[in-house]
């Protein structure tokens, strides 16, 4: 067992897990998504992004791209929220609700994405 | 993407990861402490407000506590983030330096700056392996000939002294193995403006290995390498190196020219090195007793050498007679007076001074002078620190391999018909033919610096001698050899040589006819060359030789002249 591959691949599960969980619910009610578990999934996706750099391999490239769309994703998310809350007259209505949710749904996509990749590196180490 | 990166983002790895975690457990923990507004109500702090506080108070600028005055709780965890923070920066930002300053890092970035220098090279270079006292002279000379070099030497302080030696072109350089593929091929190995490589490392294999690379990789690039024994230069010559230069044997040739024919000795002495000796310094005595004091490799080099020649030879050396099984052989270094009275040095006409030790090789020199003062002497140079102390030695001759094998490579690079002409005049021809010769040379060039150059008549090189040809006009060797500033007086230069397919012609007649594809060998005055450059360049030059009249050749002027004589 390798511990670093241990936490690298923790990680990686971790920030699509925390993603679903913000993801789930109804898309426009602002009650079924948590901004605590917003906020944990990006903070995840950006560790995520900093385990994957200096890998040289083709995959290991491709795997800093998803992270990197997760991230871009992620931080639009937040930033609409942030707009949402402070600045818009209206607060937090439903369009924005389901904007947000649907960029994190996207933020998810790329997760799964790298998860799959994580899986087929694996299986290529035939151990 | 480059290794530079990857190395950096492979190292910042936890710096990085450590600032985001002490981020957003900051940030985290503002959200979840309680704060008091202004009507002494709760106040939450959003995650918008507590990363815009974060971000402030983590580089240290802090504008105060807002939006509302902290509670205790609030400014304890402040306290402890203030610190954890700047803890993390001073973390990352003292990584990301001492990256910057390890030796490894800015190994690979030099190495990374060297490659994309060669890579970038639009203009014909050589590969140059190794640095040392003729990869240096090599490099000067190339470079005083606008030709471009890529070098690459092991040692780092010979890649320092090349960056000041205040070259008139850039080179790229690089501290590195050369024997080794892949520097070799960032060097520019398989570069399409590499024209040729010199291998000119101290060590024998790692020379053999740089030859075994470049033909593997690229068979029909130039290849000239320099070696110290005769196994070398055998596997050498196995796969078709272009030019073996083994100093040793090149010097004891050199010798035993002079002994052999002293004037075409002279001859090969004026083509090939830059400063030569007057005509009046040919020795005439030089057949007679020669002693050879040190049968190293040298020794045994000029032994065979002229053993062929007409010539006795005694050797003093400090192994056992019985060891070296020569003929005559006297025992010791050859710095005693008494040593030498052995020799014979009284009845010698010459004597080798070749051991391996400067100091030694001087004493002997001198001491041998004051026996007999009429000796030729000959002193083995080893170390180049010594040269001033060489060069006021008087000696006759002063061998130093590192000078020998750099005139050498540098003929074959200034023209390969250069050799050609070399040995066609050592095997067909007397040593009167090169007094001739000779006496020649001295009316061009006097006691200025003889250079020689080569042109092939074709469209590359003489585009206006291919047009005049195509006109059907004959073109005569004696038109190069016209002034294109005035036609009625000649350039100080002639022809040497002419190679027509595979014939040979020496001395080429000044009417003889050119043909394309001929190949010319001239030496004389280099100013000579720039201007003999012109007119087989440039067609008004050469239509004002040809005719003398220097018309210009626009088509107004060709149109009016046609009138004119109608």
């Amino acid at each position: 067992m390798n511990k670093e591959k241990v936490i690298f691949a923790f990680f990686i599960v971790l920030a699509m897990t925390l993603n679903f969980g913000f993801f789930m619910g109804e898309i426009d009610n602002a009650d079924h998504h948590n901004v605590y578990e917003l906020y944990a999934a990006l903070v995840v996706s950006l560790i995520c992004t900093v385990m994957k750099f200096g890998d040289r391999t083709h995959l290991g490239a491709l795997m800093l791209a998803t992270s990197l769309v997760a991230d871009l994703q992620l931080v639009v998310v937040a930033v609409i929220w942030g707009y949402a809350e402070q600045i818009s007259a209206s607060g937090m209505d439903d369009h924005m609700m389901a904007s947000v949710v649907s960029l994190a749904g996207g933020a998810l996509l790329s997760n799964v994405v790298s998860v799959i990749l994580l899986v087929i590196e694996t299986v290529q180490v035939r151990r | 993407m480059n290794n530079v990166f990857y190395l950096l983002m492979r190292r910042l790895r936890m710096p990085l990861i450590s600032l985001i975690v002490i981020y957003s457990v900051s940030v985290l923990g503002f959200v979840l402490i309680p704060g008091e507004d202004d009507q002494g109500q709760v106040y939450r702090m959003d995650f918008f407000h507590a990363f815009y506080f974060v971000s402030f108070m983590g580089s240290t600028i802090g504008f105060g506590e807002i939006p509302y005055p902290f509670t205790s709780g609030q400014r304890m965890w402040a306290m402890l983030t203030i610190y954890s923070t700047v803890i993390a920066w001073l973390y990352g930002i003292g990584t990301m330096i001492s990256i910057f300053q390890e030796p490894v890092f800015s190994r690979v970035r030099r190495r990374r700056r060297f490659a994309a220098q060669v890579a970038a090279l639009n203009q014909p270079f050589y590969l140059v392996c190794g640095y040392g006292v003729t990869g240096s002279i090599v490099v000067g000379k190339l470079a005083q000939r606008d030709i471009h070099c890529v070098v690459v030497d092991i040692d780092a302080a010979q890649i320092d002294a090349l960056e000041m030696d205040n070259l008139p072109l850039p080179m790229p350089c690089l501290a590195a193995d050369a024997s080794l593929p892949d520097v070799l091929d960032d060097a520019g190995l398989q570069h399409p403006q590499c024209i040729g490589v010199l291998a000119l490392a101290n060590r024998d294999t790692v020379n053999l290995s740089i030859a075994i690379a470049s033909k593997l990789l690229m068979p029909k690039r130039m290849v000239v390498s320099r070696t110290e024994a005769d196994v070398t230069t055998a596997n050498l010559d196995s796969f078709g190196t272009d030019l073996i230069v083994d100093p040793f044997r090149a010097y004891a040739e050199y010798l035993s020219l002079s002994v052999q024919a002293p004037y075409m000795h002279l001859v090969y002495d004026w083509l090939l090195n830059p400063s030569h000796r007057p005509l009046s310094s040919a020795y005439q005595r030089t057949r007679g007793r020669w002693i050879i004091c040190g049968y190293g490799r040298f020794g045994r080099a000029l032994y065979s050498e002229l053993s062929h020649d007409e010539v006795e030879l005694v050797v003093i050396d400090k192994k056992a007679p019985q060891k070296n099984q020569l003929l005559d052989q006297v025992h010791g270094i050859g710095t005693e007076a008494r040593t030498l009275q052995q020799a014979g040095v009284q009845g010698a006409v010459g004597i080798v001074a070749g051991t391996d030790n400067d100091a030694d090789n001087l004493s002997i020199m001198m001491t041998a002078r004051e026996l007999n003062p009429q000796l030729l002497t000959v002193v083995r140079q080893n170390v180049h620190a010594n040269r001033l102390v060489f060069q006021n030695s008087r000696a006759d001759f002063i061998m130093e391999p590192g000078r020998i094998i750099a005139n050498r490579i540098m003929a074959q690079i200034k023209t390969p018909l250069l050799p050609v002409f070399i040995s066609r005049m050592i095997h067909h021809h007397d040593d009167a033919w090169a007094h001739t010769l000779l006496n020649r040379m001295s009316s061009v060039v006097g006691s200025q610096e003889l250079d020689s150059w080569a042109f092939t008549v074709s469209e590359r090189q003489t585009p206006a001698l291919l047009v005049a040809m195509n006109e059907a006009k004959p073109v005569k060797l004696s038109l190069f050899l016209k002034d294109p500033h005035d036609r009625m007086k000649t350039l100080k230069a002639f022809p040497l040589l002419m190679r027509r397919g595979g014939e040979l012609m020496l001395l080429p007649g000044e009417l003889t006819l050119l043909q394309s594809g001929d190949e010319i060998l001239f030496c004389g005055l280099s100013s000579a060359a720039t201007r003999m450059e012109w007119t087989i360049s440039n067609y008004n030059v050469l239509h004002y030789v040809m005719t003398g009249s220097d018309n210009s050749n626009n088509l107004l002027a060709r149109w009016l002249y046609r009138r004119e004589r109608k």
